[in-house]
């Protein structure tokens, strides 16, 4: 089912944890709502979920409003980052609890909801083990509990507030996947919640990215990596530098020195030229380049990082190179200039 | 001559860094058990032994005496009332304080541990000062014939005052640690906020509850300071168990004062082993529910 949020806004005792939010969702998209901590994302999924009311504003689920619906009537699957498993119940007994509680009328036979309920065990890969308690599950299988439990009721929008947050790097790894697999089966429209941009970059078919309570930008996770519309996606989704440059007719300028970069339609005076640390090559002379002096040298998975110092009062810049490249390098001396980049003012 | 600066090789003994020696460790227990024996134990003991002494024929006989039953009557109403009262406001209040945000929070908190700072004497002044003959709500009760101070309503108000605290302290702190997740999941599942606490919140808390009841029905039976006051000491009719020890040792009738005694004290070590049997039996679950 397709989810609208309309100016969407929300205060906590007078402090605005969200503004004038607007997003639409797709009926069976699966996005990411990313940004760091107290950026609203939460807030925002709890809003959808209906577990808060919002200050002002609207939710529609599909053509209905749903924003004066109570958390029960909006028929969700919220599956919360420590599990909230109901740890006195047996896993069948999660799974099956959505059913359980409908009142008799909507209520399918018990027979029903327990083949129901194995079906979603077997679909979270976790038959067998109907019998065990929560506290009995590795983190992992709580959570794909938890998950069973919240598609068991059908939902119209299933939302996942940082789903893998509690859990180690290589299970959140698998669990990832599996969630895509998941998805791409069940078609749910499916919101997550989560600080981790791989996460999200790797997960979402959309990627909403906030900040102080707004959203900056949403797009494809290519858009939101390729062409960030602002300086904190940049720095936030992905690695960037940030150097302080002068724009005079269409040229940009770093000390005084052209950089050859093609600037025409920008206007002139001071600006923020951002790049990826990958988005460079290296110069054989200074000219029309960037030089620095390597400090600091790491190696990360199949690149070798470098910070290099390019002046007093600068903050240091990292690019990274194939190590077989990067080995070749001269170790006073290296110079290079963006491939791909944007300025930004203010 | 060299060896002779060479270090003994023969292991040395290393103590954990927080154990003291034998000496220091027999002598603190051997207090302890020795403070025990003196202060708990034996007076204890001495409540059977002089209970019995005339016999277990006495013991029952005296038992049976028509004061004597009329007391461990009106314990078990008065008990039988107060406690599941406090049963349920002690979940509420507990409910309140964890789970919501409100103005006064903390004055309700305080208000809570009321009973236990104030002496019982004067929770039960409280309630004569309340309803007494020259008060003004006093005479409206007198004149409609309801009889609060001096009857069963005033011990069992007094009873309820003073233990209100039990189920409650032993509940906020739980609850708030449990937090309301568990909540959110069940409503979020379609369940209504009664299913919420019947089917989520009260399993969750169900050890600690039945702690806290286990407490304070103990401390209902055997109030006597607060219930003193209320009671009135009419034979027969107003006087609960230890109200009727009090009464019976006045009167010299040492074997009754002590029989009925003896029933409180075995009251108090059932309490204490179905206390020891909950935290063995279920130490783990005990646990797990406080630390989730």
């Amino acid at each position: 089912m397709e989810v609208r949020v309309q100016n969407l806004r929300k205060e906590f005792d007078r402090f605005p944890a969200l503004h004038d939010v607007s997003l639409d969702i797709r009926s069976g998209e699966l996005i990411a709502l990313l940004g760091p901590s107290g950026s609203g994302k939460t807030t925002l999924l709890r809003l959808i979920a209906g577990l808060e009311s919002p200050t002002e504003g609207q939710i529609f689920f599909g053509d209905e409003d749903a924003s004066r619906k109570t958390v029960q009537q909006r028929n969700i699957g919220f599956v919360f980052q420590h599990y909230a498993l109901f740890r006195h119940m047996t896993v069948l007994d999660n799974v099956s609890f959505g059913l359980k509680v409908r009142n008799s009328s909507r209520r399918p036979p018990q027979a029903e909801i327990r083949k129901r309920a194995l079906e979603l065990l077997d679909l979270v890969q976790l038959s067998g083990l109907e019998k065990r308690y929560p506290a009995q599950l590795s983190g992992g299988q709580r959570q794909r509990v938890a998950l069973a439990r919240a598609m068991a009721v059908e939902p119209n929008v299933l939302l996942l507030d940082e789903p893998f947050g509690a859990l180690d790097a290589q299970v959140r790894k698998d669990l990832r996947k599996w969630l895509r697999e998941i998805h791409d089966r069940t078609g749910h429209t499916t919101v997550f919640v989560t600080h981790d941009q791989d996460e999200a970059m790797e997960l979402a078919d959309r990627v909403v990215v906030m900040s102080q309570g707004a959203i900056e930008q949403i797009g494809t996770p290519d858009q939101v990596y390729d062409s960030p519309n602002s300086p904190f996606v940049f720095g936030f989704v992905g690695q960037s530098n940030c150097l302080q440059v002068e724009v005079a007719g269409g040229d940009i300028r770093f000390e005084g020195r052209s950089l050859g970069l093609n600037a025409e339609d920008e206007a002139d005076g001071a600006a923020q030229l951002y790049f990826r640390p990958h988005d460079v090559r290296l110069c054989e002379s200074a000219e029309n380049c960037i030089a620095g002096q390597p400090v600091a040298s790491r190696r990360v998975a199949g690149t070798r990082h470098i910070e290099l110092d390019i002046g007093k009062d600068r903050p240091h810049i990292e690019i990274e190179l194939p190590p077989s490249e990067a080995d070749r390098l001269d170790r006073t001396r290296v110079a290079f200039k963006p491939t791909r980049w944007k300025l930004f003012r203010g | 001559m060299a060896s002779d600066t060479v270090p003994s090789t023969e292991p040395r003994k290393l103590h954990s860094a927080v154990t003291e020696s034998k000496v220091a460790r027999v002598t603190l227990v051997a207090i302890s058990l020795l403070f025990l024996l003196l202060i708990l134990l034996l007076p204890l003991a001495a409540v059977f032994v002089e209970a019995f002494r005339k016999g277990a024929g006495s013991f029952f006989t005296s038992l049976q005496d028509a004061e004597t039953f009329s007391a461990i009557r009106l314990t078990l109403i008065v008990a039988g009332i107060s406690v599941p009262l406090n049963l349920s406001f002690g979940v509420a209040a507990a409910w309140a304080v964890a789970k919501f945000e409100f103005k006064g929070k903390a004055f309700l908190t305080t208000l809570i541990d009321l009973p236990f700072s104030v002496s019982p004497v004067i929770s039960g002044l409280v309630f004569v000062l309340l309803f007494g003959a020259n008060t003004w709500l006093g005479q409206w009760l007198s004149a409609n014939d309801i009889k609060i101070l001096f009857a069963a309503p005033g011990l069992i108000l007094a009873t309820m005052f003073v233990t209100f605290p039990f189920v409650a302290r032993e509940l906020i702190p739980l609850m708030q640690e449990q937090g309301t997740q568990d909540e959110e999941a069940a409503l979020s599942l379609g369940a209504s906020g009664w299913q919420a606490f019947w089917h989520v919140t009260l399993p969750n808390i169900k050890w600690g509850l039945l702690y806290g009841v286990l407490l304070c029905n103990a401390r209902a039976m055997g109030e006597f300071g607060a219930v003193s006051v209320v009671s009135g000491h009419i034979r027969g009719q107003t006087n609960t168990m230890p109200l009727q020890v009090e009464i019976l040792y006045n009167e010299y009738n040492f074997t009754g004062a002590f029989a009925v005694a003896s029933l409180l004290a075995l009251l108090a070590l059932v309490t204490l082993v179905l206390k020891t049997l909950l935290e063995m039996r279920y130490s783990a679950e005990i646990a797990a529910s406080r630390r989730h």
